[in-house]
């Protein structure tokens, strides 16, 4: 994908500044609606997963204690894989987003809350929460774009390094919680230059990576062992199968969120002095639904319905599943596609393009074109559209007619 | 002593580990949750009502509980849909039971999310949350020759703590008490069983009926008013009207008051903003959010994304009102709370305390 200020057709060139505060508009409704709603159901539903998962947890390590015997190695494993699995993803990185900070615990708060990962939360949630929520999908301001590893779209400069992506890819799907917690730390930038090597913030953080590394490791690979006696090399065989089918879930599942085909890009200019409607519509048009079932929701931890989570991070998980069709109303009354799909077929659409963007660009996407810079404004994006302010949000009108012209 | 002592420390770090990320205390709160020592809880034993609007919670604390000094309260955490609320309740109990336990009286008032809850849903059973004992309405050591209890409403409940457990160590009380109607009197039958043998001579007072109790009226009811150490307890005019009484008698240091400070919300919005930490203080007109404030007053924020979505901004509101700005939601801390809120997204509703 080009981005979408570069592209010959825009697909949003039909939608007038007052139509994307329109859509804010609306959006905002679908969102109050949901958190004034937001009530003992939904605190129950939360407590009875978190429950369910440490059941599962401790009851597979258990099973894993006899792992020398090849029924209970599988069955524990196979257990413990989905536990990791929904600590990660229905709990750990819905909890760390605030999604449940409403309910005012202090066991289940963005806060408070440690989860089963190479990377410290308070790391996460500023590389995550802060950057590439914010930021979706601008090339050069959100890192999640190929994880400062991969060229993942046609606007990213080619490299020859570049020619082994689909290498770097599979291995980073393979130690992903690793991957994370070194994207986490900025560590090619940090490491770059003896400055950034010796500052003492970067080191904290090291610090604190490398303490929580090892904490991991000594329960995976050594506590637990050790517990299961006989069944020592076992125990670490099936922990490191749990943690692996966790990482290559997960990096699948996270894959599906933004690099599918259909999926727009953003010029870093474009969102200067954007506007709530606008960054409204870089959400819907920047992220990629995965269909399936209940079960499927849940063990990707809602972010099937990545469209939703973008556009409302700080909503209870559970609540994406009935505002969706709202969503997908909106997309089709404002002439916007809605990316979805299986995920074999999200997950094939995204290696395809990690594969396809190894290589440079080839005939009219490798043309640049300027791009018409905007002034840099304060960010507003937490006020809201009021009917008198769309005459002023017109002076902040997407650039996409601006360069449609220019050709 | 040293050797076993590390060999339990490291023990009990190895089980941490098996735990990590979570500590071992998360697994065992399932089963045990009154054996939390870091996170004070209670099991509600019974719920017995008292009058039409109010019930006694018959409560088992868990580790960690310190016993309570007569007149004292106790902070309690109800999740009410949802919601962790807390509230403070006067214990109406003695501390030398034997069982350990005590009782709380609520009262439901008007608008009253928590008390309402508690008075019409609460269920034995439930585990509720709680903070130790505190509050500086105490009987004085020695106990007085004389003394007068002035109350009204839910205002009883902590002089009912004190007179069960030390009105054998006192020898002359008057209760004076005002309620809308006699049903409505709590703990009315104990108190009339006190007066009937004697121990206390008891003033009721039914305000429908007989219009509220003016500080005037006392002078004629406790002819002795100023002769006595005197504890009060009720809505907050009353109080006013109560010390001003005394200290136009210039007896102001025989009155003690107990009073509940409703947190003030501006409907306007806007406030005066104490940022806790580094005493900086900000008008605002409640349209702006409290980072800006904070910010622009040179107050050191954390901040991110400023527009709600990332959680980086959260500090603890200590006391008062914000309003979150995109959807008008209140969130209320009453003192003693410390509820995180996003400052890039709400904006005072009244006078507040931000822990920054």
């Amino acid at each position: 994908m080009t981005t979408i200020q570069r592209q010959k057709t825009s697909p949003i060139a039909h939608l007038m500044p007052e139509d994307i505060e329109q859509i804010g508009v609306e959006l905002d409704a679908i969102r109050d609606e949901v958190m004034a709603s937001r009530g003992e159901k939904d605190a129950a539903y939360i407590r009875r997963v978190i429950a369910w998962q440490r059941g599962l947890e401790l009851g597979s390590r258990g099973v894993l204690l006899f792992s020398l015997f090849p029924p209970a190695w599988l069955v524990g494993t196979a257990g413990l894989s989905i536990a990791k699995i929904l600590e990660n993803m229905e709990i750990g990185h819905n909890i760390l987003h605030g999604q449940w900070d409403w309910m005012r615990d202090p066991k289940i708060h963005s806060t408070k809350w440690e989860w089963d990962h190479a990377s410290p939360a308070e790391q996460w949630k500023h590389s995550h929460n802060e950057l590439h929520h914010t930021y979706t999908n601008v090339i050069g301001r959100d890192n999640d774009l190929g994880y400062g590893i991969m060229r993942v779209d046609e606007d990213q400069k080619w490299h020859p390094a570049h020619l082994g992506q689909p290498f770097y890819n599979f291995v980073n799907a393979c130690f992903f919680e690793y991957g994370i917690a070194a994207y986490d730390l900025e560590l090619g930038r940090n490491l770059a230059t003896k400055e950034r090597r010796k500052d003492p913030k970067f080191k904290a953080a090291l610090k604190a990576v490398r303490r929580k590394i090892g904490k991991q490791v000594l329960k995976d690979y050594v506590v637990h062992p050790a517990l299961s006696g006989p069944s020592f090399l076992h125990t670490i065989a099936a922990n490191a199968t749990a943690n692996l089918i966790r990482n290559l879930w997960s990096h699948s599942v996270i894959m599906c969120g933004h690099f599918p085909n259909g999926v727009e890009t953003f010029e870093k200019t474009s969102i200067e002095g954007e506007t709530r409607g606008e960054w409204y519509l870089r959400q819907m048009l920047g992220s990629a639904n995965i269909s399936g079932s209940k079960a499927m929701h849940l063990m990707t931890g809602n972010l099937s319905h990545q469209i939703e989570h973008h556009l409302f991070p700080d909503m209870p998980s559970n609540r994406y599943k009935e505002i969706a069709p709202k969503i997908q109303d909106l997309f089709q009354r404002y002439g916007l596609s809605y990316v979805s799909g299986p995920l074999p077929k999200q997950v094939a659409s995204a290696w395809y393009k990690v594969f396809r963007l190894a290589l440079p660009n080839r005939g009219e996407a490798a043309v640049r074109r300027p791009v018409e810079k905007k002034a840099p404004a304060v960010s507003t994006r937490w006020r809201r559209a009021q009917p008198q302010a769309h005459l002023g949000s017109a002076a902040l009108a997407t650039p996409a007619p601006a360069v449609l012209s220019a050709e | 002593m040293a050797v076993i002592r590390n060999v339990r420390s490291g023990a009990w770090r190895v089980i941490e580990l098996i735990t990590t990320p979570v500590v071992p205390a998360d697994y065992l709160d399932v089963v045990a949750p009154l054996r939390n020592a870091n996170v004070l809880r209670a099991k509600v034993d019974a719920v017995r009502p008292e009058t039409d609007n109010s019930v006694t919670l018959l409560l088992r604390p868990g580790r960690g509980w310190q016993a309570h000094r007569p007149g004292q309260y106790v902070r309690l955490g109800v999740d009410v849909d949802g919601v962790r609320l807390w509230r403070s309740y006067s214990i109406t109990s003695p501390p030398t039971r034997r069982d350990g336990r005590f009782t709380i009286t609520v009262n439901a008032v008007p608008d009253g999310v928590v008390s309402t809850h508690v008075v019409r849903k609460m269920k034995r059973g439930t585990i509720v949350h709680l903070d130790v004992p505190a509050g500086e309405f105490l009987l004085c050591e020695p106990r007085p020759a004389k003394a007068l209890f002035v109350t009204a409403g839910s205002g009883i409940t902590p002089v009912m703590g004190m007179l069960r457990s030390t009105l054998h160590e006192l020898s002359d009380v008057v209760v004076v008490h005002s309620a809308g109607t006699r049903e409505a009197v709590v703990f009315g039958a104990e108190l009339r069983a006190l007066a009937a043998e004697g121990r206390i001579r008891l003033i009721e007072r039914h305000t429908r009926a007989d219009g509220r109790l003016k500080p005037a009226d006392l002078d004629e009811l406790v002819p002795d008013l100023f002769e006595r150490q005197t504890w009060a307890c009720g809505p907050n005019e009353m109080l006013d009207d109560l010390e001003t009484h005394w200290a136009d008698a210039e007896a102001g240091h025989l009155l003690r008051t107990e009073r509940f400070r409703p947190v003030l919300i501006n409907s306007g919005g806007g406030g005066t903003v104490t940022f806790a930490q580094s005493g900086t203080v900000v008008e605002t007109d409640g349209s702006e959010p409290l980072l800006d404030s904070g910010e622009a007053a040179g107050v050191l924020m954390p901040s991110g994304c400023r527009m709600g979505i990332c959680f980086s901004c959260v500090l603890p509101l200590r006391e008062g009102a914000v309003r979150d700005l995109r959807d008008g939601q209140l969130t209320v801390a009453e003192p003693g709370d410390s509820i995180p809120v996003q400052t890039c997204i709400s904006a005072a509703a009244g006078p507040c305390k931000i822990d920054a």
